[in-house]
C-alpha cells in the first residue's frame, strides 16, 4: 500500500472514474472524468484498466506529499506541476519518493489534469463507481460526494516498475482549435434557417458560467420555432438551447431529464476537447453524422490498444 | 401508439412512443423497457425513460448505430402492453402544514377550496410514476385533479427540505433530499425516498403508483420525520 497526504486542494479536486452508469432511470448522473481522453491515458501509462479511479485537478492548486516511494501518472492539462520544485510535464509515469511534495499551480495549458495510481486510487464503490457527484452526495473518498480536501489520504495498493510516456503523436494537441464535431440531433430541423447557420458559422465563447454540470456558449442568439418538448432522457454532450438562445453543452454531472430542444450532443473526442478550454475561449462547431462519428470514435479507442 | 426512433448522440438513440403524456402510456413504456432491457442485455449502458420516451445509451464497441437500431426494432415486434400488475403500490405518510407547505393556502386560494379540500383531493388520488430525474430518486408524478395545478414558482427556493412535496402544473413530487426547487409544496414525508443501502436505491421507479396518505404532526415525528420549517433552512 502507498500513501499520499492532500497538503492543499480546493473544491475543484475531485476522485473521478469513468462515470456511474446503470442507474441513470433512478435519477442519478452520470459523473465520471470531464475529459475522458486524459483519464485514458493517464490509467494506460501505468498499465491499468481505462477507467480506474484517479484525480480530476482543475485549474490547479493541488498538492501531495508521499508517505512512501510512489509511482504515479500524469495526464491532461499542463497546471504547471513540480516535484519539489522541478518541472514535470504531463502525458507520463514518473516517481515521487518519500518525502517528496508534487505541486499543481495554475493552469499553462488546457484545464484539467488527471493524476493516476497503480491500480487506481483506492475509494468505495457506490451504485457501481468512485465518481464524485457533489449535488448528489456520491461518490469520492469517503463515499459521501466530498471534493478532495486537505488532509486526507489517497491509497493505492497496485504495482507498475515501468516508466513510460504517451507516445508524442498520440499526445492530444490542446492548442489545436479545430472545430467541435456535433452529431446532429432530432431537433435540428426546428431551427430557423439564420440560427442553424450562426450555430455552425459562427465563433462561441465559453461562459464564465461553467462547471461539470455544462458549459454556457455565448454568441448569436439560436431560435428554437417548434412546440414546446416533454422532458425526455439527456446524453451527455447535449447542445440545449433555452429560451434566451445562448446554448448550453452538457456535461458528465447534467441532470438526467430535461425539456429544451437540442441541437445535437458533441462527440466524445470534442467533449474531452471541450473539457480543456477554459473561459473566455472560443470554440466553432461542426456538424457530423452518428456513423461517421462512429467510426472515428471506435478508430480512436484502437490506440490503446495499438499504442 | 407511433414509434420512432431518433439520433440523440454518437452513442444514445431516443425510442419515442408517445406525443403527449398520458396515464394510458405507462403500460406500453413497461413493456418497452423490458424488451429492450432483454434485447440489449449487456450491450446495455443505461436506459432513460421519460413520459413519452425511452433513452437508449449503448455500448459503442459492441453496436454500431446501424445495429442498435435493429435492436430496437426486435424490441417492439408484436409488443403488447404490460398491464399485468404494473410496479409496486407505496402509500406515502404526508403532514400536510403550512409550516412546512407554504403553498398549502396559495392552492386554496386559486382553487376556491378550503386548506383541508386541498388536502383530502391531493390525498385522494392515486399517483403514477412517469418517470425519476432532476435528482435521484425525484418521481415525477401524476395527474393531480386540474383544480389543483398550479405553475412553478417564479422564483424558486434555493433550499427545500427532503421530504417536502410539492405540486407543478398537473404533477406531483416528493424531493429525496435537500435541493433547490421551484415547486408548490404542500406538505412533507418522512418516508426515504432513496437510499444507497436499499435494494434498487431509490423506493419509487417508473410504472410505481403511490398514494399519499395525511397524517398528524405526531405521526410524521414517530415515523421520522423533520419537521424543521422552510425558513430555518433558508
Amino acid at each position: 500500500m502507498s500513501r499520499l497526504t492532500i497538503q492543499a486542494s480546493t473544491p475543484l479536486c475531485l476522485l473521478q472514474d469513468a462515470g456511474r452508469f446503470g442507474v441513470r432511470h433512478l435519477g442519478v448522473t452520470q459523473g465520471g472524468a470531464a475529459d475522458w481522453r486524459s483519464l485514458a491515458w493517464a490509467n494506460w501509462l501505468l498499465g491499468n484498466a481505462l477507467d480506474l479511479p484517479a484525480v480530476e485537478i482543475t485549474l490547479g492548486g493541488f498538492t501531495v506529499c508521499a508517505e512512501e516511494d510512489c509511482l504515479m501518472a500524469l495526464a491532461g492539462a499542463d497546471l504547471g506541476a513540480r516535484i519539489d520544485g522541478e518541472a514535470l510535464a504531463p502525458w507520463r509515469s514518473f516517481k515521487l519518493r518519500q518525502g517528496q511534495t508534487l505541486q499543481f499551480s495554475q493552469p499553462l495549458l488546457g484545464a484539467r489534469a488527471y493524476l493516476a495510481a497503480p491500480g487506481g486510487f483506492i475509494a468505495p464503490s457506490v451504485l457501481g463507481s468512485s465518481a464524485t457527484v457533489v449535488r448528489e452526495e456520491l461518490g469520492g473518498l469517503d463515499g459521501r460526494g466530498l471534493p478532495l480536501a486537505k488532509g486526507a489520504t489517497l491509497r493505492y495498493s497496485g504495482d507498475t516498475l515501468l516508466l513510460r510516456e504517451v507516445p508524442a503523436q498520440q499526445r492530444p494537441d490542446l492548442r489545436l482549435d479545430t472545430p467541435l464535431d456535433l452529431v446532429l440531433g432530432a431537433q435540428i430541423g426546428e431551427f430557423s434557417g439564420q440560427s442553424l447557420f450562426d450555430a455552425f458559422n459562427s465563433a462561441w465563447t465559453l461562459d464564465s458560467r461553467a462547471d461539470r454540470m455544462g458549459i454556457r456558449l455565448l454568441g448569436t442568439a439560436l431560435q428554437y420555432q417548434g412546440r414546446p418538448m416533454i422532458s425526455e432522457g439527456i446524453p451527455l454532450g447535449a447542445v440545449q438551447v433555452p429560451p434566451d438562445g445562448q446554448p448550453i453543452v452538457l456535461l458528465n454531472d447534467r441532470q438526467t431529464i430535461g425539456g429544451y430542444p437540442r441541437l445535437g450532443a458533441l462527440t466524445p473526442l470534442a467533449l474531452a476537447r471541450l473539457a480543456q478550454c477554459l473561459p473566455g475561449e472560443k470554440v466553432r462547431l461542426r456538424p457530423v453524422v452518428q456513423d461517421v462519428a462512429h467510426q472515428e470514435h471506435v478508430a480512436y479507442l484502437q490506440r490503446f490498444r495499438n499504442s | 401508439m407511433n414509434p420512432r426512433v431518433e439520433v440523440v448522440a454518437l452513442d444514445c438513440l431516443m425510442l419515442r412512443l408517445f406525443d403527449d403524456i398520458a396515464e394510458a402510456n405507462m403500460p406500453w413504456m413497461l413493456a418497452a423497457s423490458e424488451r429492450l432491457r432483454a434485447v440489449f442485455d449487456t450491450r446495455l449502458i443505461d436506459l432513460v425513460p421519460s413520459y413519452t420516451t425511452l433513452m437508449v445509451h449503448y455500448d459503442l464497441r459492441a453496436l454500431t448505430p446501424g445495429q442498435a437500431r435493429e435492436l430496437i426494432a426486435q424490441a417492439l415486434l408484436d409488443l403488447s402492453p404490460n398491464t399485468r400488475t404494473g410496479g409496486r403500490c407505496h402509500v406515502l405518510p404526508v403532514w400536510y402544514d403550512l409550516r412546512v407547505g407554504p403553498e398549502l393556502s396559495l392552492l386554496a386560494q386559486r382553487s376556491g377550496l378550503s386548506v383541508a379540500e386541498v388536502i383530502r383531493r391531493h390525498s385522494a388520488r392515486e399517483y403514477q410514476v412517469f418517470a425519476l430525474g432532476f435528482a435521484p430518486g425525484f418521481a415525477f408524478m401524476g395527474l393531480v385533479e386540474e383544480v389543483l395545478a398550479a405553475p412553478r414558482l417564479n422564483t424558486p427556493r434555493k433550499k427545500v427540505a427532503a421530504g417536502s412535496v410539492g405540486i407543478a402544473e398537473r404533477q406531483t413530487a416528493a424531493y429525496p433530499a435537500v435541493s433547490p426547487g421551484g415547486w408548490n409544496l404542500i406538505g412533507r414525508t418522512p418516508a426515504k425516498l432513496f437510499d444507497r443501502e436499499r435494494d434498487g436505491y431509490s423506493l419509487m421507479q417508473p410504472g410505481d403508483t403511490v398514494r399519499f396518505e395525511a397524517v398528524s404532526h405526531a405521526e410524521f415525528i414517530r415515523l421520522g420525520g423533520d419537521d424543521t420549517p422552510l425558513e430555518a433552512l433558508a
